[in-house]
């Protein structure tokens, strides 16, 4: 097997197409604001297009809400905290938190498929693992809201208000359930931007709270760019701010912030390591590692980005992660053979291949699959370096692509203390076959969360957030609850 | 013929003074020199904190009894000085019935957060029922190293009320004393020193709040900043801690004792921990 180009293996044998259908979905030409239960042009009277990443052609064309259209969101959603929601018993707001969970379960799969197209994100990460946590965090959140008194130790739990939520662009419906669940369950009601390039599914999730009653004002989504993001921030009358996305925007937003009542979480960037020791069972390992850093074009804030592999076992598993990257399908989101789909945005494609061209200058060894790229749309090949050292621009900021970073250890403490050099403390895989080792390395990993013998598994039973600089608050569990309480 | 003390400052579980060899005077109500305090500067900060980190490892690996064991002795050895330290506070011109309260209600605090040392884990820990074949639970970890501000008022107990919580959960701590009340805080240093809490695990400094307190917030090895109210300085200090997201705590509610003064320093830690499946045998028996 000493193979120089992998690409050679068999290349004839391909899997034929196997695209999903979009018949079934439906689109609107244009999307209005979701304020007060009703589609509102905004008074920006501005709209900007949605585009899949994979084909480059417009989907829809989206409001862009400016100051007045953020203030209007808000005041329906004081109105309906202060009139309706807080007044409803945890037992009634249960009631539509269900409602909600299971009119998404009905239409999961037009979700899918509408995440895959504006998203990039191949159709069946979004079947499998999107669209089904998301209706699972409603699930779980919905029998909550009866039971506040338990969820924290040392208080007699009340909600905080208005929450204003900012989600990012790399898991759009289940980031928003991550906010708007908890938030509800909670007693708080919502005004929630979804990031600019995937507004869709989160406008599809207007409609479901449409026809599910629930009481107006309660969950409103505007839609817009950073400025539209900034408005909710600045706005005076929301009680708390609940942001996902890059450590940059949540340092800007957490300075805004100060000196007024606004609490807030935030869940930022990472540089998550995954660890390989040499007992792990390595065909395991590879494939987490491949799921720890492909899983989503990469874009995940907790991918597993930094690989440490024992000196070892190294070249084996390096060489046995290359032939298996020559193996993924990178192409049509929307194919179900598809393994890597298409990157989110145009502008995101160029920052990874800015911090690719980064790792050359910087003397690391490339290894990209030989993979053919679609003509059109923005794609990039998996990636990895060898040859990387802690000081490597590569090894330090997030790439939020398809790229990792391969580093060798041979020690237990030398891997600890590589993998907790990092301004961030998001996330950390640990490969090994010993239970005990498990326990001591997950208790030493500075990260918020720390998986074993697997990868980028969430739940939302399992509370998620992370240390140091990739922010503070935990989503999910009963830990989640604790954010929109006081 | 009285002996006078000398009061220096508290880093590494040693009594240095003040690398800048800077002073500042402590009167009585009369006016009379009580003591030349250490007006500690920036570099006293960033040692403090070389200090803090090194011993938050072992620190934080202590068991949870031990933390515990240890906080009992340090309300021991409180409680067996506490002449002293009424006699420190009315020297200072608080009255001797609320010197002789704070003194008690430090001695209490300690007790306390004794109790919670192995016992915080259990109430704010869960086993998580993940729909895979994982063990999956969360638990809390110290944040790391935090920055104190120690109220100007009630200099004894404020201190305590701040610092025992952050060390009873694994963090370890870097102290800025009372300015206008310091002596206190450095006689409450011998207290530590004489408690079994290893070197590093609370550093105590001395000096000015506008000086030292800037420092604390924009050190980016400290995780943590805990304060009351400060007035102007507030803002600035927030906005320094936003540079490495330092977790910014400020107690405004002079009620300060509870669970949430340790567990707002501590982190939540999820574990996935794999359960082996073979299939075949079941829980049915």
């Amino acid at each position: 097997m000493a193979n120089t180009n992998s690409s050679k293996i068999a290349p004839e044998w391909n899997y034929s197409p196997a695209p999903e259908n979009t018949h079934h979905i439906r689109l609107e030409k244009k999307y209005q604001l979701f304020i007060n239960n009703e589609w509102v042009a905004p008074s920006s009277k501005k709209y900007f297009p949605t585009t899949n990443p994979a084909t480059e052609e417009v989907l829809a064309e989206i409001a862009w809400a400016n100051d007045a259209d953020v203030d209007k969101a808000v005041k329906a959603a004081r109105k309906a905290y202060r009139e309706v929601w807080s007044k409803l018993s945890g037992a009634e707001k249960g009631r539509y938190i269900y409602r909600i969970a299971r009119m998404m379960q009905e239409r999961a799969r037009e979700f899918a498929v509408i995440e895959s197209l504006d998203s990039g994100k191949p159709i069946r990460e979004s079947r499998d693992v999107d669209i089904p946590l998301a209706c699972n965090h409603f699930f779980y959140y919905a029998g909550w809201a009866d039971k506040l008194e338990y969820a924290s130790p040392a208080k007699n739990p009340e909600s905080l208000g208005v929450a204003g939520q900012i989600i990012p662009w790399n898991f759009p419906l289940l980031m928003a359930a991550w906010k708007i669940a908890p938030a509800l369950a909670a007693g708080n009601t919502v005004v929630l931007k979804p990031a600019e390039t995937t507004s869709l599914t989160a406008l599809k999730l207007a409609e479901i709270i449409q026809d599910a009653g629930l009481p107006a004002g309660v969950v409103n989504i505007v839609t817009g760019h950073g400025d539209t993001g900034a408005a909710i921030v600045n706005h005076p009358d929301v009680d708390k701010i609940a942001f996902t996305g890059s450590t940059n925007v949540g340092k800007i937003i957490q300075r805004a912030i100060i000196g007024t009542r606004k609490k807030s979480t935030l869940e930022l960037g990472g540089k998550s390591a995954n660890i390989i020791f040499d007992d792990a069972p390595i065909d395991q390992a590879v494939e987490g590692i491949v799921n720890g850093i492909f899983f989503n074009q990469g874009h995940v804030c907790c991918a597993g980005s930094r690989l440490f592999v024992q000196e070892n076992v190294a070249e084996r598993v390096i060489q046995k992660l290359k032939s298996r990257m020559e193996s993924l399908y990178v192409g049509d989101p929307l194919d179900k053979n598809t393994d890597i789909g298409a990157i989110n945005s145009k502008e995101q494609l160029q920052t990874i291949q800015k911090y690719i061209r980064i790792g050359k200058e910087e003397g690391a060894e490339i290894y990209q699959s030989g993979c053919t790229l679609p003509s059109k749309g923005y794609f990039c090949r998996p990636t990895l370096f060898t040859g990387v050292s802690q000081s490597h621009v590569i090894a330090q900021e997030e790439i939020f692509g398809p790229v990792l970073t391969i580093q060798t250890f041979r020690t237990l403490d030398e891997v600890i203390q590589k993998a907790n050099n990092s301004p961030y403390g998001l996330a950390a895989g640990v490969w090994t076959d010993k239970g005990s080792r498990i326990f001591n390395l997950t208790t030493k990993l500075r990260a918020g969360v720390v998986w074993a013998n697997t990868y980028n598994k969430f739940d939302p039973v399992s509370p998620f957030g992370g240390y140091k600089e990739s922010g503070f608050g935990r989503e999910g569990g009963i830990h989640g609850l604790s954010a929109y309480l006081k | 013929m009285d002996i006078l003390k000398t009061y220096k400052i508290y880093i590494g579980g040693s009594f240095p003074r003040t690398e800048s060899g800077r002073y500042y005077p402590i009167a009585d109500a009369t006016g009379k020199t009580l003591a030349n305090v250490c007006l500690s500067s920036r570099k006293d900060v960033r040692n403090a904190v070389v200090a803090a980190r090194k011993a938050f490892g072992g620190w934080s690996e202590k068991t949870a009894f031990n933390r515990g064991q240890i906080l009992y002795r340090i309300a021991e050895m409180l409680d067996g000085r506490k002449g002293q330290f009424i006699d420190e506070l009315m020297d200072q011109g608080i009255s001797k019935s609320k010197a002789e309260k704070e003194v008690e209600q430090s001695v209490d605090r300690v007790v306390y957060y004794a109790g919670w040392a192995d016992k915080y884990q259990q109430v704010a820990s869960s086993v998580n029922p993940v729909s895979s074949s994982h063990f999956n639970f969360s638990a809390l970890e110290p944040m790391g190293i935090i920055g104190i501000i120690a109220p100007q008022e009630n200099s004894l107990l404020g201190l305590i009320e701040l610092a025992i919580p952050a060390i009873c959960g694994g963090n370890t701590a870097v102290v800025v004393a009372s300015e206008s009340y310091p002596l206190c805080s450095i006689t409450f240093a011998e207290v530590l020193h004489s408690s079994d809490v290893p070197g590093g695990v609370v550093n105590i400094l001395t000096g000015k709040v506008a000086e030292l307190a800037p420092a604390l917030a924009g050190h980016m090895d400290i995780n943590a900043l805990v304060s009351c109210p400060l007035g102007e300085l507030q803002t600035s200090l927030a906005l320094s801690c936003v540079e490495n997201l330092k977790r910014n705590f400020i107690y405004t509610d002079p009620n300060r004792q509870g669970l949430n003064f340790i567990t707002d320093l501590q982190e939540v830690k999820t574990t996935w921990h794999p359960i082996e499946s073979i299939g075949g045998a079941t829980s049915s028996y």
